[in-house]
């Protein structure tokens, strides 16, 4: 049976990087004795898809990851037994089960929402709001990106689905695709730009607020509204 | 936003290299905030960077010891790495637990793990980024309890000055004593001094402020002795009796980030039963205690579930002595089976037993054998009592070849006593004789793994106190290196040298380590002066700074000679003749007599030697014995 596990991410555990984050799973599965499914082959390992990498120094309300459970006793006790095994500061927000034709957790992902707050609110500009609907209002937002090989200009503006203010600072939800993954510092930084600003990411914090994927009908739905309770 | 307690502020973590080597918060981490029952805050540190210090056994068990204590809350700190180092120093933030997040200058004990001579000037970067003065006749009761412990504090000297107390032994049996000896003393407004005299009276406890030496003109020691009457001339190591009923981690902290010992760890035996004259552990831990064999089999599927790793491996020395090794591994890999957890297997001796097990747990075509001869001549392998024969390791590596195995590693030493050139050549003939041995019983068309590769290392001799070479003459830099060519050029000699790869070990470290395993009190001034000006991280050859150190020495008026190239007499004082081992001059003196004799001596099961162990009455000392030569 495939599981899709959402969990958040605040404070200290900010600073451990994805792949630490996938090791750290790896051990609190099998702390939390769930019967995990593993791959075949000399060195078996469990199978497990996480969504999309978050960057250091970000916070979430909405990590998934999957995996294959043998057998369970009930989501309940699964989300209990996972949640004695997390650390200060990731807690596990929900389990559901996914159906066999759905896409992993990696393959379904196609937006990310964001809320960015500034660390001292005193900080945060004025006239956010407005400048927030001229920005976003743009035909197109080309930023330079940087590659190992290269550095190109690439128009950000058809990946943003959203880019306005709320009571905590700015909103953006934007393309999480792994062919059009948008960072949020990348957006911003252009924003600032934008408003002639000098910009700190150390003065803000980045919340990655959900995950999303498309439904049959093409509309973005958090990860865990793919599965079911079970 | 989520609150959090940080002693670095996101700006500096996300500047840093591995931000979460700082920031604590492990699974299994300890944390007593708020618990009004704590009384004694206790820094635990290994001074190199966290993926190296959270990989050591040592500090883990007394991490769990102390913080089962109601009364302690101990805490782990490492090395800042040079990155965060810098940054430190320039924003003046103070060294912290990695726990609490405080700093360290307002705990109650500074316990500092030394296990190898090359970390000395880290130990001053903890004490300097903490705040507490270097020297201990600085400190005041607003400073923690600096205490030293680990395998280098068998020769404490070098760096007596920056130390309040040294911890001879092993740690689990004296902390209480000292903790609680600290509260009392406390609680009565006794000053420092005074409790660090009556510490200095608790068996194993060295208090280097109140020990003095004097020196003849030569340099060498003319006295050495306690300053007060009630202190012990001659302070005996501490060693755990009943191994299987003491202290032990089952809930090791699991760190966030791959460290160097990325899995369980089960401490199987301490001490070996060899006596290899080279080997400073294989004196310092005797006599062998094993634990029970049920005992290991519960703590390792306790250990597993509680950290979740999936990998296990078994730490001792000479791990194939363990009597009971075959029952425990057979039960592991079976556990492992159902489990999906991997024994990471430790050197084993090449035999039936270990290639069957490592052909169930490794892959054969990528593992390879090991073997450490360390020696290349039968001569000099009887010099240094390391119990292995050409015959065995011909043996060994047959039955592996035909197992399917095609790499082997052998590891040697240069510059051992008594080496000559003849002993030398014997590293590359040795080396020829396996690959050989591949060719005679592979036929051609079952090399599907590709013909035999042999890698051979050398390091190079350093002279250990508290063993029976520890009055000899060290190689110079210039030896060294001579002999390694030596060694590469007689490996192009053999016939089958395309199939074998020679790599040797940097000369310069092993220089200024030799001159720090076995220095004196001369040295606490250089140590700090290379701190000063700059020195950390001398273990790790991108940061030694070989130039500095052998300017410094002789800005001192000091040389590697002396310590090093010179042939100690048996009437000299030695700077730690003051400590008790375990295992009595006499006995070292009778072996380095059989090692210049070339005679192998018995190992401790098949034969006591009357090293002066058995006065613990424990372990293999009061097994019978089997007689025979190994």
């Amino acid at each position: 049976m495939r599981i899709r596990i959402k969990f958040s991410k605040h404070g200290a555990v900010k600073f451990i990087g994805h792949l630490d984050i996938m090791r750290f799973f790896q051990k609190a599965i099998r702390r939390a004795q769930i019967d995990v499914a593993y791959s075949g082959g000399f060195s078996p390992h469990q199978i497990m898809s996480f969504a999309a990498p978050l960057g250091v120094g970000l916070c979430s309300n909405g990590e998934y990851l999957d995996i294959e459970v043998n057998s369970h006793q009930g989501r309940e006790d699964m989300m209990s037994r996972l949640n004695e095994a997390m650390v200060e500061g990731i807690k596990i927000e929900n389990i559901v089960a996914l159906s066999d034709n759905a896409g992993n957790a990696m393959a379904s992902v196609a937006a990310a929402s964001y809320l960015v707050e500034w660390k001292l609110k005193a900080e945060k500009p004025q006239g956010l709001k407005e400048s927030c609907h001229s920005f976003f209002a743009q035909k197109e937002i080309f930023v330079t990106k940087e590659t190992k090989k290269s550095t190109m200009s690439v128009d950000l503006k058809p990946g943003i689905y959203a880019f306005e203010e709320k009571e905590e600072g700015i909103y953006l939800l934007v393309d999480a695709s792994s062919s059009g993954n948008i960072k949020p510092a990348l957006l911003l930084e252009a924003f600032f730009a934008y408003l002639n600003l000098p910009f700190n990411p150390n003065s803000i914090q980045i919340t990655r607020e959900d995950t999303f994927t498309r439904d049959k009908k093409g509309s973005l739905i958090p990860l865990d509204q793919a599965g079911e309770n079970f | 936003m989520k609150e959090y307690k940080l002693a670095l502020s996101d700006e500096i973590l996300m500047q840093v290299e591995k931000p979460a080597r700082y920031i604590g918060n492990e699974v299994n981490s300890i944390v007593k905030t708020g618990d009004e029952k704590v009384k004694i805050r206790y820094a635990m540190c290994f001074p190199d960077v966290y993926e190296i210090g959270m990989s050591h056994l040592g500090m883990k068990i007394l991490y769990d010891m102390l913080n089962r204590w109601e009364d302690v809350w101990c805490e782990r700190v490492f090395s800042p790495w040079v990155d965060l180092d810098k940054i430190m120093r320039e924003k003046n933030i103070p060294l912290f637990g990695l726990e609490s997040q405080d700093p360290i200058k307002n705990f109650d004990f500074l316990g500092i793990t030394i296990q190898y001579e090359m970390c000395y000037t880290n130990i001053l970067q903890v004490l300097d980024l903490a705040g507490i003065p270097l020297r201990a006749k600085n400190r005041t009761w607003d400073d923690p309890i600096v205490m030293g412990g680990g395998p280098c504090t068998y020769n404490p000297e070098p760096i007596a000055d920056f130390f309040d107390i040294f911890y001879i032994g092993e740690g689990e049996t004296r902390h209480r004593e000292i903790l609680d000896l600290y509260l009392e003393c406390k609680e009565q407004g006794l000053s420092r001094e005074e409790f660090l005299r009556k510490a200095a009276c608790i068996p194993g406890m060295y208090v280097p402020m109140f020990y003095q030496v004097e020196y003849h003109e030569d340099g060498t020691i003319k006295e050495f002795g306690p300053i007060y009457e009630e202190l012990p001339k001659k302070i005996k190591k501490e060693m755990v009796l009943d191994v299987s009923n003491t202290y032990y981690p089952l809930k090791p902290v699991v760190p966030f980030i791959k460290v160097t010992q990325d899995r369980v760890v089960l401490e199987i035996q301490r001490g070996c039963i060899r006596g290899c004259r080279f080997c400073q552990a294989g004196q310092l831990y005797r006599p062998v205690r094993e634990r029970e064999v049920d005992v290991l089999k519960k703590y390792a599927l306790e250990m597993l579930k509680n950290t979740g790793y999936e990998e296990i491996s078994l730490s001792s020395l000479s791990s194939s002595d363990y009597s009971q090794l075959e029952e425990l591994i057979n039960f592991l890999i079976e556990e492992g089976k159902e489990k999906h957890t991997n024994i990471s297997l430790p050197s084993l001796r090449i035999d039936a037993f270990s290639l069957d097990v490592m052909s169930k747990v490794q892959d054969v075509r990528k593992s390879s054998l090991t073997f450490a001869p360390e020696a290349g001549s039968q001569r000099l392998r009887n010099v240094i009592n390391k119990g292995i024969s050409e015959e065995q390791i011909i043996q060994g590596s047959s039955l592996a070849f035909q197992g399917g195995w095609s790499r082997v590693k052998l590891y040697f030493m240069l510059g051992l006593p008594t080496e000559t050139e003849e002993d030398i050549r014997g590293i590359a003939q040795l080396c020829n004789k396996v690959a050989a041995t591949f060719f005679d019983v592979v036929p051609k068309e079952e090399r599907k793994n590709g013909p035999v590769q042999i890698v051979a290392s050398t390091s190079f001799f350093i002279p250990k106190p508290f063993t029976p070479f520890q009055w000899a003459p060290m190689n110079t830099k210039e030896e060294f290196i001579e002999k390694a060519y030596l060694t590469r050029s007689a490996v192009m000699e053999q016939i089958n040298q395309k199939r074998i790869k020679y790599n040797w070990h940097e000369a310069d470290t092993s220089v200024i380590e030799g001159v720090l395993a076995r220095g004196d009190r001369k040295l606490n001034n250089v140590i700090e002066s290379l701190y000063q000006k700059g020195c950390i991280y001398d273990s790790w050859s991108e940061y030694f700074k070989n130039d500095l150190w052998l300017e410094t020495l002789a800005e001192h008026g000091l040389t590697t000679e002396f310590y090093n190239t010179r042939q100690r007499s048996f009437e000299e004082i030695l700077p730690w003749d003051f400590l008790d081992c375990g295992v009595t001059k006499e006995f070292l003196m009778r072996e380095w007599k059989q090692a210049v004799g070339e005679v192998e001596s018995p190992n401790c099961r098949q034969k006591c030697l009357g090293c002066g162990a058995a006065r613990y009455g424990v372990g293999v000392c009061k097994e019978p014995k089997t007689g025979g030569q190994s």
